[in-house]
């Protein structure tokens, strides 16, 4: 079943009086359960496709379709509640809350989506012991590592439940044991849930684990790859 | 909306030397705004109470035709009626009735033409307060043929001094040229150097003894039981007296009474313009906040905080700033007011320059409760207006380019 497709979308940004073709006519469907990176050199298009796909940025042309439903019809109101409650983002810095605790960063969505307090206390913690931080749940940003950081990132991403998850770059920041700790939460809830990964990246490790390599060049599409 | 609420509690102690700052600019604003509006305040009142306690009082009933040229046969009419009205009024805390003559002061170094106001001096002792402005010799208990209080002001021009004799020349009431000589008992001094140079208190009697009708009256002064009573009871008075003209002391001297309302206006412009500086340092703040946490702010959209929630997020932090800074600089605005009120600020360095205002040296601060209420409601309104352009900047940020941002 396709969770995401999308229909010869093309993203053209202005400097000056140049235009940068950053995505030109991309076309492709992502199944549920996939564990997908992205890789390609830099300017290839990557964040751009994630940021297309995640409702992000808007492309110039074409259409991207989440559940049969084409999210560039939305304005930025309904992106905004769109993404709330379809998709879970990870960011390559991290970009938790400061002021909060991991377990307060976590059930902030829950509480966006008017979730109880009840609910919102037993998910946010299995979701931080999933990832291996129950016993940092009062602990704010600044006082986890930058794994412990990435960690609370993915619970965040994941306590909407969203239809996939897309991460940009999740790894650049973070050692090799981090990177390997990350790697195995997020392959295990996409095993376990048969949640949807979408990675943006240049890190071999995370190439090694995906499903299904998707190579951008110069905003096309060079290989659509099934690895496993 | 209450973790809204929680994550810009915190978000104002992210950078606590920063929320310092702004509070503290915030509350020696609001304190340096209010304590100056106090002391003009103060002054003002001081100005209005003095002249209202020396020579002034609430109410005054003079013939209509009197105060042109101070006619010595245009007397109040049915005098009487009028001392038996303000005995029974409940209104009336005090009142005096007293003979005006112009007159040609003379000593052997000069003449000063003078209003000689002759008084009840026992009734007057209660009445006003020249008794106790009295700042050389006695007040009409040492010398008993002809006593006369002279102003500083008048004493200094003609060079008199306690003792010393003093001529008047004027009209009676038949007409005929009267010359008199006084004897100067006391010299007094009120906050008007106007009053004291051009007002000599002598007893009635002794001005009786030269005139025809001995119940001549020129002029009832009357003290109200409050201020703000002063309008009821001159419009009871002239209904009941309507040959004769009441004035209130905002009549007399509206000038004193324009100062006043001139005065609320200051406070709010100039009150207005601190608080303007201030806000344009606030929103430069909450602008610098917004522009820091600009990653934060587009991971915030990125996973569905809306707009109304972004702009809240941004409103409230500074709502809190206020919230803190308020209460602080009314406090130390109030203690400080409430501490010069009683103790006074000593300015008896320009002293000469405040008298001839009719302002006295010592000036006592003072600010109705109700400029506090207003001077908040203002201040939150001029927070809430500098956090719309931080707030509205926040807004504007495309997430994508947001959350790459450094």
């Amino acid at each position: 079943m396709n969770v995401i497709k999308t229909k010869n979308i093309s993203k053209i940004y202005k400097q000056a009086d140049i235009e940068i073709r950053a995505l030109d006519n991309v076309s492709t469907n992502f199944k549920q359960g996939e564990f997908t990176a992205i890789v390609g050199p830099s300017g290839s298009g990557k964040t751009t496709f994630l940021n297309s796909i995640g409702g992000l940025d808007s492309p110039t042309k074409g259409q991207v379709f989440i559940d049969n439903k084409d999210i560039t019809k939305l304005n930025s109101n309904e992106l905004i509640d769109f993404r709330l409650k379809n998709i879970g983002f990870v960011f390559q810095s991290y970009n938790l809350i400061p002021v909060l605790t991991a377990k307060e960063n976590v059930e902030f969505i829950m509480l966006m989506q008017g979730d109880l307090k009840l609910i919102r206390d037993k998910r946010s913690k299995e979701l931080l012991e999933a990832v291996g931080l129950n016993e940092h749940l009062n602990r704010r940003p600044n006082q986890l590592s930058g794994g412990q950081q990435q960690r609370v990132a993915v619970a965040r991403a994941l306590a909407s439940k969203p239809k996939f998850v897309l991460a940009d770059e999740p790894t650049a920041n973070l050692d090799s044991s981090s990177t390997a700790n990350l790697l195995d939460i997020m392959h295990n809830l996409n095993i376990e849930e048969n949640m949807t990964f979408i990675f943006s990246t240049h890190d071999q490790r995370v190439i090694d684990r995906a499903t299904r390599i998707i190579t951008l060049e110069d905003g096309k599409i060079l290989s659509d790859v099934n690895v496993k | 909306m209450g973790t809204i609420l929680k994550i810009a509690w915190r978000n104002v102690w992210r950078n606590k030397l920063r929320s310092l700052v702004v509070i503290t600019s915030m509350v020696l604003g609001l304190w340096s705004g209010l304590f100056t509006i106090a002391m003009s305040n103060g002054i003002n009142e001081q100005r209005v109470k003095s002249a209202i306690d020396s020579y002034l009082h609430h109410i005054q009933i003079h013939n209509p035709s009197f105060e042109y040229n101070l006619d010595i046969n245009k007397s109040i009419k049915d005098p009487l009626k009028i001392v038996k009205e303000l005995e029974n009024n409940n209104l009336v805390k005090g009142y005096s009735s007293r003979i005006i003559i112009s007159a040609m002061a003379s000593s052997a170094h000069g003449a000063e033409g003078v209003k000689i106001i002759g008084i009840d001096s026992k009734n007057e002792s209660q009445f006003s307060d020249i008794s106790k402005n009295i700042i050389k010799g006695s007040y009409f208990t040492k010398i008993k043929s002809k006593p006369a209080l002279i102003g500083k002001k008048l004493a200094e021009n003609l060079k008199l001094d306690i003792k010393k004799k003093l001529s008047f020349t004027f009209v009676d009431d038949k007409g005929d040229l009267q010359r008199i000589k006084f004897k100067v008992e006391g010299v007094f001094k009120t906050s008007s150097s106007i009053h004291d140079s051009g007002n000599v208190y002598v007893k009635k009697e002794d001005l009786n003894q030269l005139l025809i009708n001995n119940s001549i009256v020129h002029e009832v002064a009357i003290l109200s039981n409050n201020i703000d009573n002063s309008d009821i009871l001159k419009a009871e008075l002239q209904n009941l007296f309507p040959k004769n003209k009441v004035e209130t002391w905002r009549d007399i001297s509206p000038e004193l009474g324009s100062v006043q309302e001139l005065m609320i206006w200051f406070f709010f412009i100039f009150m207005s313009i601190i608080l303007v500086a201030l806000s344009f340092g606030i929103a430069n703040i909450m602008l610098m906040a917004v522009l820091e946490r600009k990653r934060e702010l587009g991971m915030l959209m990125s996973v569905g905080l809306n707009k109304t929630k972004i702009f809240l997020m941004i409103l409230f932090e500074t709502i809190f700033i206020s919230f803190i800074s308020l209460p602080a600089g009314i406090t130390l605005s109030y203690l400080m007011i409430s501490y010069y009120g009683k103790v006074g600020i000593d300015l008896s360095i320009v002293s000469e320059g405040l008298e001839a205002f009719g302002m006295k040296s010592i000036v006592y601060t003072d600010l109705p409760l109700d400029y506090y209420i207003k001077i908040t409601i203002l201040t939150l309104f001029v927070t809430l207006i500098s956090s719309l352009f931080p707030a509205r900047r926040a807004l504007k940020l495309d997430p994508a380019e947001a959350v790459r941002s450094l």
